[in-house]
């Protein structure tokens, strides 16, 4: 199963690359390379515009982390979680998660090495990692990108919704595994 | 939000460095910070010129029109207030497929042409628009079919079976995204936007505006 999953997602990109082109120098008689070359052109300002925002934000995450502030935001809630009886280990990873990307899955990586893959934590780590996505890099990068300053209700949404699925993986998981 | 959000993290992280004493560390931790914001924007342009030179050609070609068609009926659903046949659809589609087969630097480039896209039908180019507020909604909570980064990690440390966690992460990130979209619901009925041209028209409540009256003409 998981071979198979694998194989498909190392064949789909080159097969994406060859059919785009081929389906539109053949049967729509694009001229493909030019207008590669034209839409390519929009990357490179695109990318320009959201070093503003990426460097205003991971400013603030890089300082929170290194001044303590976040573990000691994690230990106002930890007894909240082993009166539940979840395993308080994981609990850095609902903060880091929607904050950085890099920095949770360096987190996850930890805690699978030191508890072992096939723990309960670990278990846990991995599935909190894999199901959500860095929520405040997404809004950073895809509102900086147009220019959006106003953000309105999305931001609220992105963290309910990691809110929501950090609780769910930590139950599934108990629930399935334990 | 986001604003109030920022202003904490510095806000709390100097405080608690002079109490700790750790304000060298945040000094460098500010511009280690600023470094890997440059740094990451700048691994971002190669794939966002490549995707957005690919995703051209698919453009011209009416690849992106198909794909919009076949899969109309959810978007049309999620995005009420996206004309059917404008561009944005076909990047939404490409976006959220990029997202399911786990090809995130795909992902990432289509994402960002679909938001450009609806940013064409917005009337304040600063404010978000709902219908971008549901495109990042679902990005956030990003539906992934198989997290191959985790099962080569896993892998890595020696487990017995590295792809159980398939399982438990399909159904937690079932979980986010119904919840994503159930809370974008929510507040698209509770806030709508006071000046918005292409309304919502099944939604009730709203008065304003013709609709369809943004949009360009497609292929």
């Amino acid at each position: 199963m998981y071979n198979l999953f694998t194989n498909l997602s190392a064949w789909m990109i080159p097969a994406i690359i060859v059919f785009i082109p081929l389906y539109a120098a053949l049967r729509r008689k694009v001229p493909v390379y030019e207008t590669f070359v034209e839409g390519a052109k929009d990357g490179f300002g695109t990318a320009i515009n959201i070093i503003p925002h990426l460097v205003g934000m991971m400013v603030a995450i890089s300082m929170f982390r290194s001044s303590g502030a976040l573990e000691l935001m994690l230990s106002a809630v930890r007894p909240l979680f082993d009166w539940a009886g979840i395993p308080s280990e994981v609990l850095p990873l609902g903060i880091l998660r929607p904050l950085t990307g890099a920095g949770s899955l360096a987190f996850t990586t930890d805690l699978i090495q030191t508890y072992g893959p096939d723990s309960m934590i670990g278990r846990i780590a991995s599935t909190i990692q894999g199901s959500t996505d860095t929520t405040l890099y997404v809004l950073t990068v895809y509102f900086g990108a147009i220019g959006i300053r106003r953000t309105r209700y999305a931001l609220k949404v992105g963290l309910f919704s990691d809110m929501v699925g950090f609780l769910a993986a930590i139950f599934i998981c108990l629930y399935i595994f334990g | 939000m986001v604003n109030w959000i920022w202003l904490f993290f510095i806000v709390a992280s100097v405080v608690v460095a002079a109490i700790t004493g750790k304000m060298d560390a945040v000094t460098q931790a500010a511009f280690d910070g600023a470094k890997s914001g440059v740094t990451v924007s700048f691994g971002l342009i190669s794939i966002m010129v490549f995707w957005l030179g690919m995703m051209r050609i698919a453009e011209d070609a009416g690849l992106l029109q198909k794909l919009a068609r076949m899969l109309g009926p959810i978007v049309r659903m999620l995005f009420p207030d996206v004309p059917r046949n404008h561009p944005a659809i076909g990047y939404i589609m490409s976006n959220l497929s990029a997202n399911l087969f786990g090809l995130g630097n795909a992902a990432t480039p289509m994402g960002i042409k679909a938001m450009q896209e609806l940013q064409k039908l917005n009337p304040d180019p600063a404010t978000a628009t709902p219908a971008m507020c549901t495109l990042l909604a679902l990005n956030t909570s990003s539906i992934t079919i198989i997290p191959t980064t985790l099962i080569a990690i896993r892998m890595n440390y020696g487990s017995a079976n590295p792809a159980e966690i398939i399982g438990t992460t399909l159904a937690a990130t079932f979980i986010a995204t119904g919840a994503a979209i159930l809370a974008d619901r929510w507040y698209r009925r509770k806030s709508p936007p006071p000046n918005i041209t292409n309304s919502l028209p099944r939604q009730p409540g709203i008065k304003s505006a013709t609709p369809a009256a943004g949009g360009e003409p497609v292929v």
